[in-house]
């Protein structure tokens, strides 16, 4: 009885095991071919477009890659760009606004706060014609700051930030602070900021994501090819001139995964982790 | 003490004022200015003048009636549906894996490493690979089938309607399963563990336990799966826009990419887009209704958690004091 529950039990978990291997695969694959076929040959491609192993054409990909509209260095950098200043405001200002809402009792802060939660889900999409018809009025169409400067409100991440600070902010050392004489402005920057060291970091992984991924405003802002987003600079993979040169094609796509894997894989227990408390905490 | 004498809640504003300020100038005022074009005639590439109509809501019954319009939204959901569907079922059955603690899967890691990891990844980049992938006649998903025996001639995938918003719902549910399992994972280490052990000590089954325990304890959180899953897919743009163009004939065009068509694209009808937007917007408000209840009783608990915490501890900073 109880031998025949243990061999039952086995078998499941060899159903779990061999599931969660296929799923596995299935994430990594996709890539894989990818990655390979960046280094074939547009003929090979053709002849059988799934192989394992590398081939020796990853030059002559590249040649006809950049020979091209598709520049992955200027991508790169805009992306770069533009993904670190929006990282690096949204993440000081939200904690700034966090740290408002929970160290200060002030008559609007329960407002203020209901405010952020009730905006939290509106996507910039649905306000995105009068954003652009605003920027272009002022001629900000083709600056990178009208893809930065909106980031210092992010009313998801005060909202995260605040809930982190509810359940971590010692005001002990706020008030040790006040009686040595520190400007509470100061005591922001030099006792909370690295208190929120931990929340900041996941918020941030992801923030630089989601700047680095985005298409929609970038596609809508941006129309001269030196500013092009790494994600423009991919859609123009898209275009005819690229129709025949397979090799080519997965090569640009590689170069634009390249990145986000290596972060990924260097970051990916934070990452994990941040996913897990991203969603409601408790 | 001495912060008695001093009054702090103006840092209170003052801390706000950078937030306030940016959510003013780059978020409500483009809405408001987004509902105002779409009373308008505003139209055609690089125009800002415009006129308010006579009839102020001709803009809405033009695409109400757009029979593309109603199809993007009819899209929009049934890709939604086709994706959230086999996702929340498959993130439920890992996770159920995963914490069966009569299993102790191993190699939990690096399995949700590899399961989340499409996640991460640029959507304009994966709509582009799949377009490459399912090429024709020649692909890796045409050779695959046909080496298989599951195909006999290579076929045009993108040419199908059904075929291919059930790659685009495939592309979402591919990129959003690990998310989803790692948020139930989460919400289920959150249970109290003497629950379970009350059940098991009952003599209760694995199967019991997922359903009488886990499952309703996961309420809050499967609902805010299902409500951010379904604002992001109302939204989704990158792939509807890159895999196929929205084609063919319409079949993958999803609501945001029929307002960017409208917008950026053809004849520039910014004050139809704008009426697009607003049809959305009611749509996503509507949804956000359901979220800010759902975080707000989370978090009124919170907060008198957290006032109780505090006063206890000033009580006790004002015992100290006085001793």
């Amino acid at each position: 009885m109880k031998g025949s529950m243990k061999s039952s039990r086995n078998i499941v978990k060899i159903v779990i095991y061999v599931v969660c291997i296929v799923l596995s695969i299935l994430s990594i694959f996709p890539f894989y071919i990818m990655f390979i076929n960046a280094t074939r040959g547009t003929f090979e491609i053709q002849q059988s477009s799934v192989a394992l192993l590398p081939s020796s054409f990853l030059k002559s990909n590249f040649q006809i890659l950049t020979g091209k509209s598709f520049n992955p260095f200027v991508g790169f950098v805009n992306s770069m760009l533009i993904s670190s200043g929006a990282t690096i405001l949204a993440v000081y200002f939200s904690s700034l606004t966090a740290y408002g809402l929970v160290a200060y009792i002030w008559k609007w802060r329960q407002p203020f706060f209901t405010f952020i939660m009730a905006v939290l889900m509106i996507p910039a999409q649905v306000s995105s014609i009068g954003f652009y018809q605003f920027m272009y009025r002022i001629g900000m169409t083709n600056n990178h700051l009208a893809l930065i400067l909106p980031s210092i409100a992010a009313p998801a991440m005060v909202f995260f930030m605040r809930q982190y600070l509810v359940a971590n902010l010692p005001l002990d050392i706020v008030n040790s602070a006040r009686i040595d004489g520190a400007g509470e402005f100061y005591t922001f920057n030099r006792i909370i900021l690295p208190i929120m060291k931990p929340a900041m970091a996941t918020q941030a992984i992801f923030t630089f994501v989601a700047a680095w991924n985005n298409l929609f405003l970038p596609v809508i802002l941006l129309t001269d090819k030196s500013k092009y987003t790494m994600p423009i600079m991919v859609s123009l993979l898209r275009g005819d001139i690229y129709k025949t040169e397979y090799g080519s094609v997965y090569l640009g796509l590689a170069l634009t995964v390249l990145p986000l894997f290596i972060i990924y894989f260097m970051l990916s227990k934070y990452i994990i982790a941040g996913v897990a408390l991203g969603a409601l905490k408790e | 003490m001495r912060n008695k004498n001093i009054n702090y809640a103006k840092y209170g504003y003052y801390f706000s004022i950078p937030f306030i300020l940016a959510f003013l100038v780059f978020s409500l005022y483009p809405l408001i200015y987004t509902t105002v074009i779409g009373f308008t005639d505003l139209r055609g590439i690089g125009r800002t003048a415009f006129k308010f109509l006579d009839n102020p809501f001709q803009n809405y019954q033009a695409i109400l009636n757009n029979p593309t319009f109603q199809k993007s939204l009819f899209n929009t959901f049934f890709i939604w549906i086709m994706n959230f569907a086999p996702q929340i079922l498959l993130a439920l059955l890992l996770t159920a894996w995963f914490t069966n603690r009569n299993f102790k899967v191993k190699g939990q890691g690096i399995f949700k490493v590899l399961i989340y990891m499409p996640n991460i990844i640029t959507a304009a980049t994966i709509a582009i690979l799949f377009h490459t992938l399912f090429g024709y006649p020649k692909g890796p998903v045409n050779d695959m089938f046909m080496s298989l025996g599951i195909i006999d001639a290579p076929m045009n995938f993108h040419l199908q309607k059904w075929t291919t918003r059930g790659i685009v719902a495939f592309i979402q549910f591919w990129m959003w399963y690990g998310n989803t399992m790692i948020v139930l994972i989460a919400g289920v280490l959150g249970i109290d563990p003497t629950l379970f052990e009350a059940a098991e000590i009952d003599g209760a089954s694995a199967t019991q336990i997922f359903f009488r325990i886990t499952l309703p304890r996961l309420k809050t959180i499967l609902l805010y799966t299902l409500i951010t899953s379904l604002v992001g897919g109302l939204n989704m743009f990158d792939i509807s826009r890159l895999f196929l163009l929205g084609g063919p004939d319409n079949a993958t065009l999803t609501t945001a990419h029929f307002i960017y068509n409208q917008a950026f694209s053809g004849s520039y009808l910014y004050n139809r887009a704008s009426a697009a937007s607003m049809i959305l917007f009611a749509i996503i408000a509507m949804l956000s209704v359901a979220m800010f209840r759902l975080l707000r009783d989370k978090d009124d608990a919170r907060q008198k958690k957290a006032d109780r915490a505090r006063k206890k501890a000033e009580r006790a900073g004002r015992k100290e004091a006085r001793a």
